[in-house]
């Protein structure tokens, strides 16, 4: 009896090895990327155009939500500092550092750590099984990822994020969000693809590609300290700038100075696809104006 | 994200695949739903949410005791109590009622017979039972003149009440703040400040689940909300870039930080200003129902029905705007 237990722990043991799958011979994500800007260019690094939802599967709510936003609102203390979510903050100007974390007995993976400069963002994608927090936990900007190997594939699966925005002109994103990521690494290129769901503000969920490039020195700026100013000083406390019902003055500005129909620029999801463009040229397109000024306060 | 460029075979299966895994994530994401019993979670410091079927308690421990704040109701009895006997086997000292509601103080009478309050010498029987504190107009809705039948039973009362200003005791190593907020949800609202823990007891000012719900019955007003939730706004300090410090526990739903209440904050103002603005146009009630004012809110925020549905808040609204 002992002998059959000598005998089969060795073999027990190295079946375990080999066939419990542990996260030992995926690639290697570690070190510091730069984002490529390429795509999409104009949306994240000058911003978006106020009243620009082009190409985002927004549905009525969103867009009320969005039409009644207030740039202004970003200047009360509390918003100044607000960071972009987990699902949106991939896509800005950044520099992106992914390290491994490993069980120092098994040298398991226990977890690949995020850090991205813009607001210093730490972000942590749990190797090792365990599961996502109940409901009743805080969300935070970065939120609570669990990942898995799909082959050579990062996949990421993502839950408990705060409110935020799904294009930074007013376009919300819901506490109810879930984000599933796919990290891709083709030697220093690596591709990163997002799938956003919101139950509450999308009609289906908003497929997004960034690229980055392995950076061979680490000579960028990692800080973002962030500190709120009084940038309109009198202001009753209490008040949130919006825009009432109907009266938005930017409506038609973007519309009108790219010539797209206005209904166009109102977004939701028959705007991301091509067979979008039949129905385009059979739209009025607004006339050229001046930039509009904001409302006097 | 590529607007307007037509797909190749190679990307549509690629975009079905992958929906197709974010779909099944967002089911996967359905996290614990409410069973009946209470979870306790750890918030920061010495502070505790207990998070039960009929909302939030707070509890705070220590080596002088428990303070809870807010008993839920009394059906829950049994099992709050064996929620906090996980994390303590002392006496509860203080109860704390941030409103007269049932979800605050149904449970008041069961958790003070098994305490027993903090006194010394000749000064009261420590058999007692807990204190129970709460602002005086949470007394007024719970007891009833002499001769006329109280709402609820005497040993649910507050022992303890005050009329202006806070009420402060120095527990577990702590000061813990109750202040009285403008009328809101009610005539009695309190919100609970654990100083060194850096935590806030909200009540039913703030409720994550629903809009909130403005008694006017009971004395309350939209501008007593907003003026309490800007009131904690003012107490919280994010740790950094505008998260976690102080926590704000709820009357009802998750955990909260400051960006969670700022938000909340936002939308009630400006549902407030979009009513008054179409009070302004000479809309009646109705009218200003069917414009919907809170259209872009209601998916996430709208009970069914009731005072937190959309119609119960506008209505609300509207009739502290025309007070």
């Amino acid at each position: 009896m002992k002998f059959w237990a000598r005998a089969t722990a060795p073999a027990l043991l190295l079946t375990s090895a080999l066939f419990s799958a542990p996260a030992f011979a995926q690639e290697d994500l570690s070190g510091s990327w730069n984002p490529q800007f390429m795509e999409d260019q104009p949306e994240r690094i000058p911003g978006p155009d106020l009243v620009d939802y082009l190409g985002i599967p927004i549905n009525a709510d969103a867009r009320q939500w969005a039409l009644s936003w207030d740039p202004d609102r970003l200047t009360l203390p509390e918003h100044q500092c607000q960071v972009h979510t987990v699902a949106y903050i991939y896509r800005g100007p950044l520099e992106l550092r992914i390290w491994e974390e490993r069980d120092p007995q098994t040298q398991e993976l226990v977890a690949i750590h995020n850090y991205t400069s813009t607001y210093e963002q730490n972000r942590t994608i749990w190797m090792d099984g365990r599961p996502h927090p109940p409901d009743y936990a805080a969300h935070t900007w970065m939120g609570f990822s669990t990942g898995h190997w799909d082959g050579n594939v990062l996949t990421v699966n993502t839950d408990h994020i705060k409110q935020g925005w799904h294009r930074r002109n007013g376009i919300p994103s819901s506490d109810e969000i879930t984000l599933t990521e796919h990290f891709i690494r083709h030697g220093d290129h690596l591709t990163h693809v997002s799938l956003v769901s919101d139950p509450i503000y999308l009609t289906e969920p908003l497929v997004k590609t960034q690229d980055y490039v392995r950076a061979t020195s680490s000579n960028g700026n990692w800080l973002w300290p962030c500190e709120y100013v009084d940038e309109a000083p009198g202001r009753p406390q209490g008040e949130v700038p919006s825009f009432m019902p109907g009266e938005n003055p930017f409506t038609t500005e973007f519309a009108a100075k790219y010539g797209i129909p206005a209904q166009a620029v109102l977004g939701g999801a028959e705007t991301m696809y091509p067979e979008y463009q039949k129905k385009l040229k059979n739209m009025p397109i607004p006339p050229k104006h001046p930039v509009t000024s904001a409302p006097a306060r | 994200m590529k607007a307007l460029e037509k797909p190749t075979p190679m990307t549509k299966t690629f975009q079905l695949a992958a929906i197709a895994a974010t779909a099944s994530f967002a089911i996967c994401a359905q996290q614990v739903k409410p069973d009946g019993n209470i979870h306790v979670l750890k918030v920061q410091g010495n502070v505790y949410m207990l998070v039960g079927p009929a909302g939030n308690s707070v509890v705070q421990v220590g080596p002088m005791g428990v303070l809870i704040v807010d008993t839920q109701t009394a059906d829950l009895s049994e099992k709050l109590i064996a929620a906090i006997r996980t994390l303590s086997d002392k006496p509860i000292r203080y109860i704390i009622n941030t409103s007269f509601d049932a979800d605050r103080t149904g449970g008041n009478a069961n958790l003070a017979r098994l305490g027993a309050p903090v006194v010394g010498g000749n000064l009261g029987n420590s058999n007692h039972g807990a204190a129970i504190l709460a602002r005086e107009n949470v007394l007024d809705r719970m007891s009833a003149p002499t001769g006329q039948k109280a709402p609820t039973p005497q040993a649910a009362w507050p022992t303890d009440t005050w009329f202006e200003g806070n009420k402060e005791v120095f527990f577990n190593g702590e000061p813990v703040i109750t202040m009285p907020v403008p009328p809101g949800h009610t005539d009695g609202d309190s919100i609970v400040f654990f100083r060194h823990s850096d935590v806030i007891a909200a009540g039913n000012i703030f409720d994550m689940n629903y809009f909130p719900v403005i008694d006017l019955a009971a004395g309350g007003n939209i501008q007593g909300i907003l003026d309490g939730l800007n009131h904690m706004l003012d107490i919280a300090i994010p740790e950094h870039e505008q998260e976690g410090g102080t926590y704000i526990v709820p009357g009802h739903g998750r955990l909260t930080d400051e960006h969670d209440l700022l938000e909340y904050r936002d939308m009630l103002t400006i549902i407030r200003d979009r009513v008054q603005y179409l009070i302004k146009k000479g809309m009646t009630l109705e009218q200003i129902k069917a414009a919907k004012p809170t259209f872009e809110y209601d998916k996430r925020w709208a009970a069914p029905s009731g005072p937190a549905s959309s119609d119960g808040l506008v209505e609300a609204v509207y009739k502290s705007l025309k007070k």
